[in-house]
């Protein structure tokens, strides 16, 4: 781009820098002025709190078009000018960063929409979209941030709206518990994420993210033999929000909260701010690994390779535990827990490929049709009058037919059926773990088979057959104002990668992405804005639909092959059963997956008496170093002092003239000598 | 001999040890504010001798207030030893330990 366009963008740039506050401000302006000013009238509140969102997302839009090769800078103040940090408040709009605040937004209000009809009986209506629009804006936070230092404080944000959503239900001890386990396990992954972010900053002397990636570009291993751990450290913060092992344990409890909650925060948008954040500071990884002295021997191992591996073993473990698993919500957890590990491994193994962007890709997909099916799930539970329990329903696909064909989408999608989204994001996630790391292709295929079958098993147990019980039998479609969202939600689930979209992440990503065939060639040259895209969108539809087959057969095969296999085992399994045939046949595997390989048990066996064991220790070392010695010590001997000094206060004149005469004797003595 | 300035110090420091030796041994009141006033006049010595020796009348001006102000200061503190007794019906120091604690 020559000089004069340049000056064009950066004029543009500052013309728009409102409209990306305005963004950012909507959800938290009307969420707070209709909690101050119209709590009490739920209706207003909560059109207010949608309207929020709402233009939100109109605004998403525009900056979505304007926003081009060039990221727009919109510092708006020095927060803490400290010599050596200046910590800005300001937003970085570029492509990935508009593309995330639009996939939030457009989240964000057809839940929102949802939520009045889920919600509609609930006495604290208007707290909850309150709390949605908080929620809202710090996700926004995180994503329009152009500093390491302000994603950290939204982060935590987010990190206190999930913990008030998960809990909103507080009346219920499971809900407070699980608030507050989530809360926890975010926090120690947030400790690491801080620690990361001042060993960058130690190393670069700047939290600004155009300055780190310009920084990083010039010198990539300006962390020197720092370089993998701080990778890690920062990872470890998406560690906690994307609920990888061993931090996962939250996200299955946190399903405690409202289904739209856990559809909004919980698969959509809260949980992919980690993968989002890896994106974000992806320059980080593309360093070669380097370690301090004592780590010598893991010689070349660079964090990108680690964070691939534990996203590759979540994603098994989570789609192994989903497997039996009979809640329908904590199926879908497992599922979303599993689809994480899915990115968080492309978003590793991309580090060895200079870009993220198959599993931003993912990321992005999977938002629209987690969404869904969780918002399905939440009809199908609000029909059956707060069941949860899958072998509980069964012969629902008369009873709602949208809810039942939304989520039959959802499951294609998600399992990676062509052409639905799901099979082309998950393709580039194979295609990705092929060209990096063979073992993690072959367990990323298997985790493929695992997701075909238990979303098929779902399906088939709650939709299909007979209904098991009273509430199965009497249930019915749900309000209109739940249906149309999940119409809404079920067309980017089918439709969304038939856009050119793997290849505009790739270029907002800076890498040079996998194209599919037409596809790639036309968006190589990607120009700034909205109106291309719509012209590229004929070669560009007809390259996404079949681009898979043509630009790395063996995945998208395998990618097929594992529908394939994963339905039809489904089918045998679940095709005519009124209970689960696989305890049976598995036996004690069965249990151990149904108990989610016993996590929960083996964290309170091992760390709860570890904690308790610290705690004694910290209590003894209160109570008698510090209160005893320290405190009472000190007290105790300045009145010992104070008792013995007392006896000097003889009462008598005299005695004290003579003492003072002796003692201005002796200070006279040595001065005068 | 020629009476030098070290002969006033000299009388004018016993004065003042006289002084505060009564200050500190005599158990009266009265007496111990005698020796308060001797030990006052014995700077007053010494400060007379200073300035006749420093052709300097500094230390003169300096005894005339000293005198004046222990005027008003022994009409005081002789007053304050009458209410004193007029209480308690004794002017001795050992009598006088209400200050212990």
């Amino acid at each position: 781009m020559d000089a004069h366009a340049t000056q064009q963008v950066a004029e543009a740039g500052s013309k728009y820098q409102d409209l990306a506050w305005m963004v950012l401000a909507s959800p938290l302006i009307c969420g707070a002025g209709s909690w101050f000013l119209s709590r009490r009238l739920r209706g207003l509140t909560a059109g207010f709190n949608i309207a929020g969102v709402l233009l939100s997302l109109v605004l998403g839009v525009i900056l979505f078009g304007i926003s081009g090769d060039h990221p727009l800078a919109a510092t708006a103040f020095h927060w803490l000018p400290i010599p050596g940090l200046d910590l800005t408040i300001g937003l970085q709009i570029d492509r990935l960063s508009s593309l995330m605040a639009l996939v939030v937004t457009a989240v964000a209000s057809l839940v929102m929409i949802y939520s009045t009809g889920y919600m509609h009986d609930d006495r604290s209506y208007s707290r909850f979209f309150c709390t949605l629009s908080l929620f809202v804006f710090s996700m926004l936070g995180i994503v329009l941030a152009d500093n390491l230092m302000m994603i950290f404080v939204f982060w935590e944000l987010v990190g206190v709206s999930s913990y008030l959503l998960i809990g909103f239900w507080h009346e219920r001890p499971a809900a407070g518990d699980a608030a507050k386990k989530a809360f926890l396990s975010n926090r120690l992954g947030d400790f690491g994420f801080l620690l990361g972010i001042l060993i960058v900053w130690a190393a670069t002397g700047t939290l600004n993210l155009a300055e780190l990636s310009a920084k990083f570009g010039a010198n990539p291993s300006i962390l020197g033999s720092m370089a993998s751990i701080a990778g890690l450290l920062v990872f470890m913060g998406a560690m906690g929000k994307s609920a990888q092992f061993p931090l996962h344990v939250w996200l299955p409890d946190a399903m405690e909260g409202p289904t739209p909650v856990s559809a909004l925060i919980h698969a959509a948008t809260m949980v992919a701010a980690g993968v989002y954040m890896l994106c974000r500071v992806f320059f980080l990884y593309t360093a070669p690994g380097a370690w301090p002295a004592p780590l010598d021997f893991l010689g070349g191992l660079g964090a990108g390779t680690i964070i691939g591996y534990i996203g590759g073993f979540t994603a098994l473990l989570a789609a192994l535990i989903a497997v039996q698993q009979n809640d329908i919500k904590r199926i879908l957890a497992y599922s979303t827990l599993s689809q994480l590990g899915y990115m968080v491994m492309a978003v590793g193994l991309g580090a060895q490929l200079g870009t993220p962007a198959s599993g931003m890709y993912h990321l992005v997909t999977h938002a629209f049709f987690k969404a869904m099916l969780f918002l399905g799930a939440g009809s199908v539970i609000h029909a059956c009058h707060h069941e949860q329990d899958i072998w509980k329903m069964g012969g629902l696909w008369k009873k709602m037919p949208k809810t039942f064909w939304t989520f039959v989408i959802g499951t294609a999608a998600l399992a990676g059926l062509p052409p639905f989204s799901g099979f082309y994001s998950k393709d580039e996630v194979l295609v990705t773990a092929l060209e990096v790391n063979p073992v993690l292709f072959v367990i990323a295929v298997l985790v493929a088979i695992l997701t075909t079958f238990y979303m098929v098993r779902l399906v088939v147990v709650a939709f299909l057959g007979e209904a098991r019980s009273e509430s199965a039998s009497h249930a019915h479609e749900s309000p209109t104002v739940m249906t149309w969202p999940l119409l809404i939600l079920a067309v980017p689930s089918v439709a969304l990668a038939w856009l050119p979209l793997g290849e505009f992440i790739g270029s907002a990503l800076g890498g040079h992405g996998h194209g599919h065939g037409a596809a790639h060639t036309a968006v190589e040259k990607y120009p700034v804005g909205i109106l291309p895209l719509i012209e590229n969108l004929s070669n560009g539809v007809n390259g996404a639909l079949f681009g898979p087959f043509n630009h790395n057969a063996l995945a998208a095969m395998m990618g097929l092959f594992a529908v394939l296999i994963g339905s039809s085992l489904a089918w045998t399994c679940y095709g005519k059963a009124s209970s689960d045939p696989l305890p049976k046949t598995l036996g004690g595997w069965a249990r151990l997956l149904k108990g989610r390989f016993y996590f929960d048990e083996i964290y309170s066996g091992v760390f709860v008496p570890l904690h308790d064991f610290a705690g004694a220790v910290a209590d003894w070392i209160d109570r008698w170093i510090i209160a005893g010695l320290g405190i009472r010590g000190l007290h105790g001997s300045v009145e010992l002092v104070g008792r013995a000094l007392r006896l000097v206060q003889s009462g008598n004149l005299q005695t004290y003239t003579f003492l003072f005469a002796a003692g201005l004797a002796v200070v006279a003595w040595f001065t005068l000598r | 001999m020629e009476t030098g300035l070290p002969h006033y110090l000299i009388v004018s420091a016993l004065l003042f040890s006289l002084g505060l030796l009564g200050v500190i041994a005599r158990r009266s009141l009265l007496v111990m504010y005698m020796s308060l006033e001797l030990m006052l006049n014995a700077a007053n010595l010494a400060l007379v001798a200073f300035s006749r020796f420093n052709q300097n009348l500094n230390g003169q001006v300096m005894v005339f207030f000293i005198i004046t102000v222990a005027a008003a200061e022994v009409a005081v503190g002789l007053a304050l030893i009458v209410a004193l007794f007029r209480k308690r019906q004794t002017s001795h120091v050992e009598d006088l330990a209400s200050l212990k604690l």
